[in-house]
């Protein structure tokens, strides 16, 4: 295929920016004349997204990702704002002017949107046919496509025939066809189950390491932004609410809803309910401390330990997450008032700590 | 008794008449048909070449002569049909009639069957960067063929109901047939000789319509 790109410069992208979102609004205009009402489904946005990496956009329904990756490739047009594609402005373009930047950009689609009447092969070929190729160079194409995502005994059968799961390999092989530089990936694992869900995150990340190719990767699920994804843009109400390498989103949410995200799939911090459940059980001060490589908090406390302060690890949960760890514990801390707040105060001192209400 | 002799011979050649107009009106009523049913689809709001007063001035003229009865278009059309055929009379005189009378029934049918095609597929072509033009003729069309054929093999029935109606411009076919040798002469033999032949003919339409449609459907 395509020339491997770098696998380090892919990990750590420091690539050129290839898309740049500048304050992007994308109103919707609905309902007849007499009751318009506007819908701002994009709202102000600022972005930038790095040749190389996997950019994940997660959101609650109806935050705007489908519009927001939809705007990129000009299927809806942006109502103000700059948005630029390999340096080529998208804003303001007719549909005839847009074909050549759409030709470098591949989408795939929740709902996979194969095309019913062409089997496999005639699926993958189809971008082919239309970009010109002569029928030989189509027809090795799509063997190595086929090849490439695992399906290569399936290239006769209709699509009614495969499961989601290869439906939608077929749609990442039918949307690489033409060597684009950016996969536009919407819900792309949405329909499937969770082993299907990862057999195509797999997928989905050899595109990206062996073929170079930068994935927008939208998604409601955090696990997939946790299984593949280099950086994350949070969205809430039309607007990027939080943004930044997936590391730092799950180490250090800043805002509610990345916190919600995070806690979705790394269950490290108790919720309400279970707050009060710990408040029953423990009678001692607890408090919520966050871990990472390099917080000794076992020092901390051994050093409380010999002023009399016990603890007891009440909750917590710690992770790995591209070679860094991190995640919470919340401890229940007894002992004499004066050498618990000391064991406290160096806590907040070495790290996040937040203390749960008696 | 009936002289099979003589009303068999007849019967044929009225049958070749009605076959005539039949296929004759189905190409032309289907091409155009095709188009104006495409034009009334693409334009529609939220479909690819959207554009309300367009979509607005097709579907008025359709409205306004899907309901016309045939028997009365066939004779308000007289005129016009003098200007383009150059006779009011005669099969040719009848298709160019039985053309303006199907092509708006076919447009719809056509408009129907491509609406249930699946957005998702059409802007699957879209982000692939294929013009709008290459989307109707490579997506669009192929993905509701399979209805298409139906609604086409459908659209037969029809017209051959608007050919019995041709006898009354003399036009012959099955329809003048029955009416002239049969109901006028209180000869019901005669008659349902020709309701015969018409429903098997429909049957045979119908048969070769369910298999294409069944193949292209794979079903
Ligand atoms: N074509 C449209 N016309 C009018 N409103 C729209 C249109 N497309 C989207 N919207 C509105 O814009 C907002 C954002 O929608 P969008 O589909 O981008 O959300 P989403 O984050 O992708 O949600 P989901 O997770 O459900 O797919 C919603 O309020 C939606 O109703
Ligand atoms: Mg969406």
């Amino acid at each position: 295929m395509t020339a491997p790109a770098d696998p380090d410069r892919t990990r750590h992208p420091d690539g050129e920016v290839i898309v740049r979102f500048e304050d992007v609004t994308k109103t919707f205009v609905t309902g007849p004349a007499k009751a318009r009402r506007e819908v701002v489904a994009v709202d102000g946005v600022s972005l930038e997204i790095r040749r190389g990496e996997i950019f994940g956009v997660i959101g609650y329904s109806g935050a705007g990702k489908s519009t927001l990756v939809r705007l990129i490739n000009g299927l809806e047009p942006i109502t103000s704002g700059s948005l630029t594609v390999n340096g080529f402005e998208v804003a303001g373009r007719k549909e005839t002017e847009l074909a050549p930047v759409r030709q470098e950009i591949g989408m795939i689609f929740q709902q996979f949107n194969l095309f019913t009447s062409r089997t496999v092969a005639g699926n993958v070929e189809y971008p082919l046919k239309r970009a010109g190729w002569p029928k030989d160079k189509r027809r090795a194409r799509v063997a190595e496509l086929l090849e490439f995502v695992g399906l290569s005994g399936r290239a006769g059968n209709y699509p009614e025939q495969l499961s989601g799961g290869q439906k939608q390999r077929v749609g990442i092989a039918r949307a690489l066809a033409t060597s684009p530089k950016l996969l536009l990936a919407d819900e792309s694992t949405s329909a499937l189950d969770p082993d299907t869900t990862q057999e195509v995150l797999q997928v989905l990340q050899r595109v990206n390491r062996e073929l170079g190719i930068t994935i927008v990767l939208i998604t409601h699920e955090m696990d997939v932004v946790r299984a593949i994804a280099d950086h994350v843009a949070v969205m809430q109400d039309g607007k990027v609410v939080e943004h930044g390498s997936t590391v730092d989103i799950f180490a250090r949410p800043r805002t509610g809803t990345a916190r919600r995200f995070v806690s979705s799939v790394l269950h490290s911090v108790p919720d309400e309910r279970e707050v009060e459940r710990l408040r029953r059980a423990h009678h001692g001060r607890l408090v919520i401390v966050d871990v990472g490589d390099g917080v000794d908090i076992g020092g901390v406390l051994s050093d409380g330990a010999a002023r009399g302060v016990r603890f007891t690890i009440a909750y917590g949960g710690i992770s790995v997450l591209q070679e860094e760890s991190f995640g919470s514990l919340t401890f229940e801390l007894i002992g004499e008032d004066t050498a618990v707040q000391d064991v406290v105060d160096e806590l907040s001192r070495i790290t996040t700590l937040r203390e749960v209400a008696a | 008794m009936n002289d099979w002799t003589v009303l068999g011979p007849e019967l044929l050649s009225a049958l070749g008449q009605t076959l005539y107009m039949v296929a004759v009106t189905l190409l032309l009523a289907g091409l155009l048909g095709l188009l104006v049913g495409v034009g009334l689809y693409v334009t529609r709001r939220g479909n690819i070449l959207e554009h309300r007063a367009v979509h607005e001035a097709i579907n008025l003229v359709v409205n306004f002569v899907r309901p016309i009865p045939f028997i009365i278009l066939l004779a308000a059309l007289g005129p016009v049909t003098e200007d383009v055929v150059g006779t009011r009379l005669g099969p040719n005189a009848a298709i160019f009639a039985m053309t303006i009378g199907a092509m708006f029934a076919v447009a719809r049918i056509v408009e129907q069957n491509l609406m249930s095609v699946d957005p998702g597929v059409v802007e699957a072509a879209r982000s692939m960067g294929v013009s709008r033009g290459r989307i109707i003729t490579t997506v669009i069309l192929p993905e509701a063929l399979g209805p298409l054929v139906l609604g086409y093999t459908f659209l037969v029935i029809g017209i051959t109901d608007m050919s019995a109606m041709a006898g009354a411009i003399g036009a012959g076919g099955l329809g003048d047939f029955a009416l002239r040798l049969g109901y006028q002469r209180f000869n019901d033999e005669v008659t349902w000789a020709a309701v015969a032949v018409i429903v098997v003919l429909v049957q045979l339409v119908q048969l070769v319509g369910n298999r294409m449609a069944r193949r292209i459907l794979r079903r």
